[in-house]
């Protein structure tokens, strides 16, 4: 039976989640088309330089905040029912926050736009980081904070389901699905906090009137306390996808339940306590502890590279089932036609990449040379841009028929689709990686400075332009060809098999191979909190003791 | 616990590279005396930088036997010295320490190339000490976005032979 019959009221609520990340997807896409058309002069006519910070914030917040979170909202609202086999706990709650994640957003998004609109009183300059002293209208932050809340509810929707579960089969161990979904939103509740204070507190009665200042570090610093977990709240999904479904795909099954887990606590203990590296260039931040932020962020590689071990030995399993043979032969028994593998896998590929650039910005002294530099958005678009996006649209080849009932469309096109997302990302990436060692900044929408000759080592900068136009028009391209096959699969009526089995197999190593007090979440979560007051405790008080407004900024708006 | 023979050792591989990467880095700040910008600045009041003893006429100053200090202020788009013709000269082979901060936004300042890059916070004076080993002219950057005119926010700084060089900006 497929899940839509199963739970046809889940399934619902998957399809809305998904669609307004897919919107969200859309415009965040094209903004991020026109954005690298722009700074690398190949096409100006899109919008002039003022408005091209408009469009970057647009692209910012479209995508990495709401395409990110819905498509999150989905998954796991889908991978905890399925897993625990479990109805929505109340219908009315769901749909509650739901509206209220998605007017937060809406609110959010119509302030971004109103920068296209000179006559608009909303407006909301000031990138996806907001960093005051640059303001926006209050109701950017409203929307913002309306959008949080929705994000903390649908959590507690997976919680409450967890308990009712948990009544009736007192003795089992949590299914992998709902583990991940839950440590994940723990990690959500303790960072968020960061981004709650500094919105609710000081940026919304600041833009009101109501405070005349604001403490420019501290909002920033209260920025990256939640700013870092933020990137494994976008990843985290994805690793949810490589561990639950790309082993059955593959052709097999997971290699081991047990270090799953290990891997989902050690990101809620090490997520958050990392958020100096963002400010490692920052004045006014003791050196300790950008060094004590350093080690934790080495250390928060571990789970990535488990991640990399298990997830490709799942996959040599699937192949070997499938009669692959030999060193590295077996690679070619996997199904590389089926969308929904070759996405998800080439998408763990490229995030190894990131792995490594991520390794070099961790390192201290180098962020000096690459700090706010193209390194980091070429960094970031291998992470978020592909670990996570392709990701979710190659999973969603294979999600999107279960909860619709409807056989995906287009199979071609979504053939060839990660594999343009693929190319076009090699191009732009590898070249915003290079530009940044070239000294070209990031964040700017003028590709030439009267005062400084950009040099490659290899290569021209007319090259590396060149890679990043090419390279954010077949992304477009990609994504686009994406969207047609959802909404292609959407239009068409519910006929036949929908030629996809949702089952999921069990492990080759199950969870009673592992403690029982890995699914004790308080100990962790209390483990996670002292890593946390060790980290920023003394920091953060020292900025708040000399008064929390000062020193104090008044607020600029950018025009 | 189970776990598979060869997870124990990518496990083991893994811990090794993470604490190798923590070796070079600690290697790099206390070995090659690479420091981070910490909080030794003082905190200044971004709206009265104009009657700051330093900041109110910014510029280069010797400060010891082959030691100079470089006051610098950032503001919405440009910097001061730095921008408009005015560049800051700086002797090689001596150590120059800068001390950045800004009236108004967040700024970047990023001596393109080179790792001579901090931010620029309101109310924080960044302080980096560098050397000059080689004469040249170098393009200065804000890399943290400071609004609709960020691209524009630009200046130079030269580095003159220690032999030829002769006072602070404008001399």
């Amino acid at each position: 039976m497929t899940f839509i019959d199963e739970r046809p009221e889940v399934a619902r609520m998957v399809r809305l989640n998904f669609t307004i990340s897919f919107g969200a997807l859309l415009v965040g896409g094209l903004f991020g088309m026109i954005q690298a058309l722009h700074r690398t002069d190949v096409f100006r006519g899109f919008v002039n330089s003022q408005d091209y910070y408009t469009v970057l914030t647009g692209h910012g917040v479209l995508l990495a905040l709401f395409f990110t979170t819905f498509f999150l909202s989905g998954l796991f609202t889908w991978g905890v029912s399925r897993s625990l086999d479990e109805p929505l706990p109340n219908a009315t709650a769901t749909k509650g926050w739901f509206t209220l994640m998605f007017s937060g957003a809406t609110i959010a998004a119509l302030t971004v736009l109103g920068g296209f609109v000179p006559s608009m009183p909303f407006k909301a300059d000031v990138l996806f980081t907001f960093y005051a002293p640059l303001q926006a209208h209050p109701l950017f932050y409203v929307g913002l904070a309306m959008f949080l809340v929705g994000s903390w509810l649908s959590g507690l929707d997976w919680f409450r389901m967890y308990r009712s579960w948990n009544k009736k089969n007192p003795d089992k161990r949590v299914p992998l699905q709902t583990f991940m979904a839950l440590t994940t939103m723990l990690m959500w509740y303790i960072s968020t906090m960061g981004v709650a204070v500094e919105v609710l507190f000081f940026l919304l009665p600041w833009s009101l009137g109501i405070i005349d200042t604001v403490d420019p570090l501290l909002t920033r610093t209260l920025f990256w306390f939640f700013g870092h977990p933020v990137v494994y709240f976008w990843l985290m999904p994805a690793y949810f996808v490589w561990y639950t479904i790309l082993p059955k795909l593959s052709g097999g099954r997971l290699f081991s339940d047990p270090l799953a887990r290990v891997v989902f606590l050690l990101f809620l203990i090490l997520s958050t306590p990392v958020g100096y590296h963002h400010q490692y260039l920052d004045p006014g931040i003791p050196s300790g502890f950008k060094f004590v932020a350093m080690t934790n962020t080495m250390f928060l590689l571990l789970p990535s590279l488990l991640t990399a071990f298990t997830v490709v030995a799942s996959m040599e399993h699937g192949a070997r089932q499938r009669g692959g043979k030999g060193y590295l032969g077996w690679l070619r028994a996997l199904p590389w036609d089926n969308p929904a593998f070759s996405g998800s896998a080439l998408a763990g590929l490229m995030f190894a990449a990131g792995g490594f650039s991520g390794m070099i910005n961790a390192g201290m002294n180098i962020n000096y040379l690459v700090h706010n530099s193209t390194w980091v958005p070429g960094h970031f678009h291998l992470t978020v841009g592909t670990a996570t996006a392709l990701t979710f649209m190659s999973i969603s080849y294979w999600l999107w028929p279960q909860v619709t009932g409807k056989r995906l469309q287009h199979r071609r096109l979504a053939m060839v689709q990660p594999y343009v997302w693929f190319v076009g990302m090699t191009l732009m990436s590898n070249a915003l990686h290079r530009g940044g060692l070239a000294g070209i900044p990031r964040r700017t929408a003028e590709p030439q400075y009267n005062n400084v000759n950009f040099e490659t080592m290899v290569g021209s900068v007319g090259e590396l332009r060149l890679q990043i136009g090419i390279g954010a028009i077949l992304l477009f391209t990609s994504l686009f060809m994406f969207l047609l096959v959802m909404t292609g699969t959407w239009l068409v009526d519910r006929r036949g098999s929908i030629a996809v089995d949702g089952h999921i197999p069990a492990p080759l190593s199950g969870p009673n191979d592992s403690p029982t007090i890995l699914d004790n979440f308080r100990v962790w979560v209390v483990l996670a909190i002292v890593l946390v007051i060790i980290a920023y405790g003394i920091p953060l008080s020292s900025m708040v003791i000399d008064g929390p407004l000062s020193p104090g900024s008044p607020p600029i708006v950018p025009v | 616990m189970k776990i598979h023979r060869f997870e124990k050792a990518w496990l083991a591989v893994s811990l090794l590279l993470i604490v190798g990467f923590i070796a070079t880095v600690t290697y790099g700040a206390v070995g090659e005396g690479i420091e981070m910008i910490g909080d030794e600045g003082e905190e200044v009041d971004p709206t009265k930088l104009n009657e700051h003893p330093k900041f109110g006429d910014p510029g280069v100053e010797k400060t010891g036997p082959n030691e100079y200090a470089v006051y610098v202020v950032a503001s919405q788009f440009q910097f001061t010295p730095g921008s408009f013709g005015n560049p800051i000269r700086v002797p090689t082979d001596a150590n120059v320490t800068f001390y950045v901060t800004t009236k108004d936004v967040i700024h970047g300042f990023d001596v393109a190339g080179t790792n001579l890059n901090t931010m620029a916070i309101p109310g924080q004076v960044a302080e980096v000490t560098v050397r000059f080993d080689e004469p040249g002219e170098y393009g200065i950057l804000c890399n943290e976005y400071c609004g609709s005119g960020h691209h524009g926010m630009e200046g130079k700084l030269v580095a003159v032979p220690k032999s030829q060089y002769e006072g602070g900006d404008g001399e």
